[in-house]
């Protein structure tokens, strides 16, 4: 892990720096805009007073195969950020973000789940949006089928399925493929525990292949399990990079002490 | 980074986001389709529905307003057909293009996939629904015992660049909506004009000496350019022209806009 970018990086942040308009109702509005442009000011004026939410600031990080990270810091910190930022979802405003391999994000698992297809067409589905092809699919649907362990049911529309039975079949999608540079974020920790015991086996396993890893999460004692480098974000900045057990023994110390700035 | 340098790069990155979309072939069809299916969703006739309003509406306008305008109805009746179903994937290309990007908002906050990937999705769900009100068409030339002859054909070419302009102008709308959320009611009302100020349940000759009305109207074009072959008759050259025209403006704008803009969607929506 440095701080330099080098040939062998597969992410790499230069000097990435992102910052959230805050859009409110008045900027938004076309009209607002023009009356504003038009009156030098006078009319609207809330149309010119944007806010700007400083996400990210100057975070620079190259990461290498091998590399598993967890991203700790209070909420806000911008761990979601950074995350979406290297998913290549937010394009920095400055600075710049080089990834190298297949992107697997696992944010929220949700998304494209269309309630009135089947379980099968929604495997389909899926499985398409995560960028595999028809005949990969074809040929992993039956070990994604058995994961899921929902039988029959995958034949009726998912809008008659629990929450967990919906966790499932995305999940199983989710972890059916080699990852090459797997974003996760902390939805990991919710669902029901029977399931979970199952779904971290396999995604430790997926962990494990993967060839960097890079995780958000508040639960301190996975991110010792899983990674090997922490990094501590801290309103858009990196407070602190390293070796993972320093990094969490810093980070508590900071919180034990009530989070003195 | 120098000025050029940028510009390249961006230049780059949208013509990647254009090919990777072209790529994901399979997913936008799928989700185009869903799309259709979602909206007419649990309905005995699912898509059909909108060949039957078209249907009705065909059937209505052709016998009332031939007794208005004083046209036989097997001349007004296949003019307000054809020029209906391209009016209809217009409009509805322009009601709906706002909530282009707002509306995958989940997509695209989640997972990145080229932007263009859902331009792809909602024009191709556009056509297909067209291809729905078709099938009236070719019965009222049944039943009216019409034959357009080899000219018809020329409405494929026609329809191709309609889809073309569809493609850059929902991009266009797409991005300028998730920015600014009125968009979509201006055009609500644009279009509400539209339909009754351009030759659609009219004729341009109806204007008489006035037909300039009709001709300096560039939707009439965009929509002659359909019909007219469906009716039997060439497209004029002033017709042609200007559909090309509209063409190469509507893409420049769209074009520089995703140069411009492209990276700012995801803050947008």
């Amino acid at each position: 892990m440095t701080r330099q970018p080098d040939a062998s990086a597969i992410v790499s942040l230069d000097r990435v720096r992102i910052s959230f308009p805050i859009y409110q109702g008045g900027s938004r509005s076309l009209k607002k805009r023009m009356l504003f442009r038009g009156s030098a000011g006078r009319i609207g004026r809330d149309a010119g007073d944007q806010i700007v939410i400083e996400a990210l600031r100057e975070v620079s990080v190259s990461l290498g195969a091998g590399d598993r990270v967890a991203l700790i810091g209070a909420n806000g910190a911008g761990k979601t950020t950074l995350l979406r930022a290297i998913a290549g979802i937010y394009e920095p405003v400055q600075g710049e973000v080089v990834t190298r391999g297949r992107i697997s994000p696992m944010f929220d698992l949700n998304v494209g789940i269309d309630g009135d297809l089947s379980g099968f067409d929604n495997i389909h589905l899926r499985a398409l949006l995560l960028g595999l092809t028809p005949s990969e699919i074809e040929r992993r649907m039956p070990e994604i089928v058995e994961f899921t362990e929902l039988g029959d049911h995958l034949e009726m529309p998912v809008r008659t399925y629990s929450a967990g039975m919906i966790l499932r079949l995305s999940f199983a999608v989710a972890t059916c493929f080699e990852p090459e540079i797997l974003l996760m974020d902390e939805w990991i920790l919710a669902g029901d525990a029977q399931f979970m015991a199952k779904a971290e086996t396999r995604v430790s396993r997926f962990v494990e292949r993967a060839t960097v890893v890079v995780l958000a999460s508040h639960n301190l004692d996975l991110c010792s399990r899983w990674c090997n480098t922490g990094i501590w974000l801290d309103r858009g900045s990196i407070r602190e990079i390293g070796p993972i057990d320093q990094v969490i023994r810093q980070y508590q110390t900071f919180v034990s002490k009530g989070g003195a700035r | 980074m120098p000025a050029g340098n940028q510009r390249n790069r961006q230049f780059a990155l949208a013509v990647a986001d254009f090919t990777a979309a072209v790529g994901f072939w399979p997913l936008w069809t799928r989700l185009g389709w869903n799309d259709i299916l979602y909206r007419y969703r649990r309905s005995t006739l699912g898509p059909f529905w909108s060949t039957v309003n078209i249907a009705i509406t065909v059937i209505a306008l052709g016998l009332v307003y031939s007794q208005i305008f004083k046209l036989p109805v097997a001349q007004l009746m296949p003019h307000v057909c054809a020029g209906l179903i391209a009016w209809g994937f217009i409009s509805s290309v322009m009601l709906d293009a706002g909530s282009l990007f707002s509306g995958s908002e989940s997509y695209i906050r989640q997972i990145r996939l080229p932007y263009l990937l859902y331009v792809c999705r909602f024009v191709f769900g556009k056509v297909a629904l067209v291809a729905h009100d078709l099938p009236i068409y070719f019965i009222l030339l049944l039943y009216f015992q019409i034959w357009p002859g080899a000219v018809a054909l020329c409405a494929i070419p026609g329809l191709v660049l309609l889809v073309i302009n569809a493609a850059f102008a929902s991009l266009t709308i797409g991005m300028a909506s998730a920015r600014f959320r009125d968009i979509p009611r201006i055009l609500a009302s644009l279009v509400q004009i539209l339909f009754l100020v351009t030759p659609i349940i009219w004729t341009p000759d109806l204007l008489g000496p006035q037909s300039y009305l009709a001709q300096a109207n560039p939707f009439f074009h965009l929509i002659e350019i359909v019909r007219a072959p469906l009716l039997g008759v060439l497209p004029s050259a002033l017709t042609l022209w200007v559909t090309l025209a509209i063409t190469v403006v509507n893409g420049l704008v769209a074009g520089c806009f995703f140069l411009r803009f492209r990276g700012r969607i995801a803050y947008w929506i």
